[in-house]
């Protein structure tokens, strides 16, 4: 290697050309008969797909509004509209700002379908009383009407006017107070009642107000527009199913990483402890684990989770990674069995290493592909288990949601027909399990060749 | 002389990835002759496995491919190309095959007169009565005592030496016109390698069969074979008759697997390794010289040789007293059975000076080297070094003795972590024993000694399963000269390697030996190996010392009649026709 360089001048240390011909590790090569795994590669970018997304979802950059009733109830999914849907009998109809003009600063106005419930009782009284109310008809007819002030038509105001704009519709934006859209709705059956109070004789508690034609004062919302459609569906409060699932990945993926490191955690370090030192120890822990197995594990978990109480990610993180080492411990126990007899541990004990030092620094190393493969299962695994934990409903809290409150809650909506929350997250759940599990299966072959 | 079966052309290539191919063996050709022994000789990697694999039938088909030119014609068939149906009456019945490890090529779970019996019935179509009865004789026929009891015993129940005598019964149950032997006696002690051999001769005679002799070891060739063949790297080096192979031998490689072997008749300073003969040709082939052939490069002249022995003016480093060591099985719920691996056990080891430990497997010779490491506790006895009972320390006081007395193990393959790399495992015992200042020094000393072992400065950044066997056996010992030690136990230290880098090995270790003035613990059951190196050689049987003495005397005039029968059976092929 030395002689390829003719360098009179410069001597080269041997050494660092020697340090250039560096070989590569174990986690180099296996990481290379990764790469060359098609399969492996398409898995792991799907993965990568989805932490990425929930890590988006967790700074709140996507689906941070999961839990605003954005649609109407049951939207259905834009792909298929005409799914039984809606909610109301009668959908809110919206008459559109006109475009052209300068509609933010019209107190503009919505007629809506909600029919008086009084109107039919109003036309006996004025059948009765036989007035002829000269607004009754017209008013029943077009139904409430309700103005909605922008609060930003004053300022609206003074910018055209500092900037010479006329003011298009000349109306007064003066009525935009507070803040928030101001509406009024204004019964249109409100005048005749006062005047047939008036004409009776009554004095109704409610009259002196209703009769200034500002009965009730609404702030509302600019939510208060409710699309009908929404890209994966509504629930049943009409919250976004898209923003759900998303918001469902990223708890479940927090939830399956974090108890998967939980578990693998507890099992390596007992299992090496079991493993290495037999003995007292192992007779310890095995006794330890035995009753750990004897459990069945869904009952286990519903114990803990019933016990503790206290809904939350935190909670089945814990429940989880508690109650999921046992097969971890297994394996690691048994891998450290087998190579601390070996004689590179012998070799390490020769030379004077402590047991610390050969139980993570000697055979670690060596059974650490055991270890990380037990983890890609097990995040599958407790994935799948926290959406059994929150199906039950031992799971996340209402705040929260999850692919498996989503399927909680589609069990009943399917009962409506209202597939798409189940779909969604089934997809959803669905997509990265498989390809999870692919992922994992190249990450058994890619660490350990002779497997395949 | 008829041929049986011959071998035309056979080219053998592995599939090692998707566009690496390895040649296991290049166009040979050899024949076997009826009733004869031929023997296939070459250390590992040769192809001489694979090509005895080649003539069964038992390629493995995914990944290995046969040129379309090769020809193993057997009684007008080639081998290669029947259909498997056809191989699967050949193979057992008219040629069949025993292997290296009798424990792992036997059922567990059955007794061996089950296994012998459905072999029987299988191929010889005999009822299970007569089965039987053909199965005791078979057993009474390859020496298996008292075949009756026998009979129903589970492999795990005989001994190695019994186990192979089984196999063997079952090779020769349908009486194969060609026997495959692959390293039969390899992982047999010299005493009952000696007995199968003879087993295997006697056998070929009796049943007028041929015989395919596979092993690394010339020397046991020499015994049995009619016709040797030497093969290296796939190829085939050499082949001719016994006589001519080991008294002509014409090809530099089979001259170098000759001489490099230690012997023991004589003691040269340094073993001779196969470069050496290597080049010696092809210098003679550059100058052209060599026009006569006469020139040959004669390893025994002008060699130099040492002369061993303790004399009484030296001085000793260790001094081991009744050393014992029990291990305890459970036999009852309450009782606990004692077995005596080593049974007091004294000796001293001289400064500077090898001491030989030789037994067969079982003998307690490796249990006497780890309990000095105090990698077993000692059930009794003490040893001294400079004065100080090293077994009787606590583990913290015996931690500043760890690294006078280090130890070096068999398996080259199993004795250095895979995941580190050459520089961390020789780096880490100077950590340990604060060796050097700072990384920065500790690496120029582990440059240092790759330097001295004979290893490329690169080999610091590699790790373990890229060097060959040779190679792993030197950075093990390059780990343990980081720490200066003045005893070093070599526990079957050069076994597990090929002849010629078994000589290579122990010409390194000499040189330390000379350099470093440090003492050797030898453990080998290679009775030439530990006649080369040692002062002075220790006899195990049974975990006691049978006889100990200066290693010339012991070799010349061995006093016990258990040393006499270690002796006698050292292979002498090699040194009868010499």
């Amino acid at each position: 290697m030395s002689t390829t360089t003719p360098s009179p001048t410069r001597t080269i240390d041997p050494r660092a050309l020697a340090a250039a011909e560096r070989s590569p590790g174990l986690w180099q090569l296996a990481w290379k008969r990764l790469l060359r795994d098609k399969i492996a590669v398409l898995a792991m970018f799907i993965v990568i797909g989805f932490i990425l997304l929930s890590l988006l979802s967790f700074f709140g950059v996507v689906a941070k509004d999961w839990s605003k009733e954005v649609g109407i109830n049951y939207a259905p999914p834009v792909f298929a509209p005409n799914a039984e849907g809606g909610g109301l009998d009668a959908p809110v109809t919206v008459t559109a700002p006109s475009q052209t003009g300068d509609a933010t600063a019209l107190p503009f106005t919505f007629t809506t379908g909600v029919k008086d419930p009084l109107e039919a009782e109003m036309k006996e009284i004025y059948a009765q009383l036989g007035r002829g109310g000269a607004s009754a008809p017209a008013a029943a007819a077009q139904g409430y009407v309700s103005t909605i002030v922008d609060p930003l038509a004053e300022d609206l105001a003074a910018i055209r006017k500092e900037l010479g704009r006329p003011d298009p519709t000349g109306v007064s934006s003066a009525t935009a107070l507070g803040s928030g859209y101001k509406g009024s709705i204004v019964d249109p059956l409100a005048e005749d009642v006062v005047a047939i109070n008036k004409e009776l004789g009554r004095a109704g508690a409610m009259a002196g107000a209703m009769a200034g034609a500002m009965a009730v004062v609404t702030t509302a919302e600019k939510k208060i527009v409710r699309s009908p459609t929404l890209a994966f569906g509504g629930d049943k409060w009409g919250r976004d199913v898209l923003a759900k699932v998303i918001k469902g990945s990223e708890t479940s993926i927090l939830v399956g990483f974090a108890a998967a490191i939980v578990a693998t955690l507890i099992g390596t370090v007992l299992g090496a402890l079991a493993g290495y030192f037999g003995g007292w120890v192992d007779d310890v822990l095995n006794w330890f684990y035995s009753i750990f197995s004897a459990i069945p594990y869904l009952l286990l978990i519903l114990a803990i989770a019933a016990v503790v109480n206290k809904k939350g990610v935190i909670t089945i993180v814990l429940i989880l990674g508690l109650t999921g080492w046992a097969s971890i411990f297994r394996l690691v126990r048994a891998e450290y069995m087998k190579h601390k007899t070996r004689e590179y541990v012998q070799a390490a004990t020769a030379i004077g290493a402590s047991n610390w030092r050969k139980m993570f620094v000697h055979i670690f190393p060596n059974v650490s592909h055991v270890a990380l493969v037990q983890l890609s299962l097990h995040v599958v695994l407790f994935i799948k288990s926290e959406v059994i934990l929150s199906f039950l409903g031992f799971g996340v809290g209402v705040d929260t949601v999850s692919w498996g409150s989503m399927l909680n809650e589609a069990q009943s909506e399917l009962i409506l027909g209202k597939w798409w929350q189940l779909a969604a997250a089934t997809l959803f759940m669905a997509v990265l399990v498989t390809a999870f599990s692919l992922f994992t299966d190249a990450l058994r072959d890619a660490l350990d060749p002779k497997l395949k | 002389m008829t041929t049986l079966l011959s071998i035309k052309n056979l080219s053998v290539s592995f599939r090692i990835d998707r566009d690496t191919q390895y040649e296991a063996v290049r166009n040979i050709s050899f024949d076997i002759p009826e009733k004869s022994t031929v023997a296939l000789v070459g250390e590992s990697g040769s192809g001489k496995s694979v090509t005895s694999l080649a003539l069964m039938g038992l390629l493995p088909k995914e990944n290995s491919k046969t040129s379309p030119d090769s020809r193993v014609m057997y009684k007008g068939k080639n081998l290669l190309t029947i259909s498997s149906a056809e191989m699967q009456k050949i193979r057992g019945a008219e040629i069949s095959m025993i292997f290296q490890e009798p424990m792992s090529s036997l059922n567990p779970v059955f007794t061996v007169g089950f296994q012998l019996g459905e072999t029987l019935e299988k191929h010889a179509n005999v009822s299970a009565a007569e089965a039987r009865k053909r199965a005791l004789a078979l057993l009474e026929e390859v020496g298996i005592p008292e075949p009756t009891t026998s009979i129903n015993k589970y492999p795990f129940q005989m001994s190695g030496g019994q186990q192979q005598r089984v196999m063997i019964a079952m090779a020769i149950a349908c009486e194969p016109e060609l026997l495959i032997a692959d390293e039969p006696t390899t992982a047999l002690d010299v005493t009952i390698q000696k007995q199968i051999l003879e087993l295997l001769a006697g056998l070929q005679r009796k049943r007028n069969m041929s015989v395919l002799f596979i092993t690394h070891d010339l020397a046991v060739v020499g015994d049995i074979a009619d016709h040797v063949i030497v093969m290296r790297h796939g190829q085939i080096r050499e082949q001719g008759s016994v006589r001519q192979v080991f008294t002509q031998p014409t090809d530099p490689y089979t001259r170098a697997l000759l001489a490099c072997r230690p012997r023991v008749d004589t003691r040269p300073k340094v073993l001779p390794v196969i470069d050496d003969f290597i080049n010696a040709e092809n210098v003679a082939h550059a100058s052209n010289t060599n026009q006569s052939g006469t020139q040959l490069f004669n390893p025994l002249a002008n060699v130099e040789t040492r002369t061993r022995g303790i004399k009484p003016e030296d001085s000793v480093i260790l001094d081991v007293q009744g050393l014992s060591k029990s291990f305890y099985t459970k036999s009852g719920f309450f009782s606990q059975k004692e077995f005596k691996a080593v049974n007091d056990v004294s000796f001293k080891l001289h400064k500077g000076k090898t001491l030989g430990l030789v037994g067969e497997s079982g003998s307690g010779k490796t249990t006497v080297g780890l309990t000095l490491m105090r990698l077993h506790e000692a059930t009794a006895g003490k040893a001294f070094l400079e004065g100080k009972d090293i077994l009787a320390m606590s583990e913290a006081e015996f931690k500043q003795y760890k690294r006078r007395i280090q130890i070096i193990f068999q398996n080259p393959y199993a004795s250095l972590n895979p995941r580190f790399t050459v520089g961390q495992i020789l780096q880490e015992p100077m950590q340990l024993h604060s060796i050097g200042n700072g990384g920065q020094e500790r690496a120029g000393l582990a440059f240092e000694l790759l330097a001295r072992v004979g290893l490329p400065e690169a080999s610091f950044y590699k790790y373990p399963h890229e060097f060959s066997g040779g190679q792993r056996q030197r950075i093990a010992i390059a780990r343990c000269l980081t720490m200066k030690p003045d005893i070093l136990i070599c526990d079957e230290s050069v076994s597990a390697l090929d002849v010629s880098v078994q000589a290579q090995v122990l010409n390194l270790l000499q040189e330390l030996q000379d350099e470093y003035g440090m003492s050797y613990l030898f453990i080998s059951h290679d009775l030439a190996v530990v006649k080369y190196i040692s002062d002075e050689v220790m006899v195990m049987s049974n975990g006691e010392m049978v006889e100990m003495a200066n290693s010339d005397d012991i070799y010349a005039r061995p006093q016990h009649p258990y040393t006499k029968k270690l002796l006698s059976s050292i292979p002498t092929g090699m040194a009868a026709m010499a």
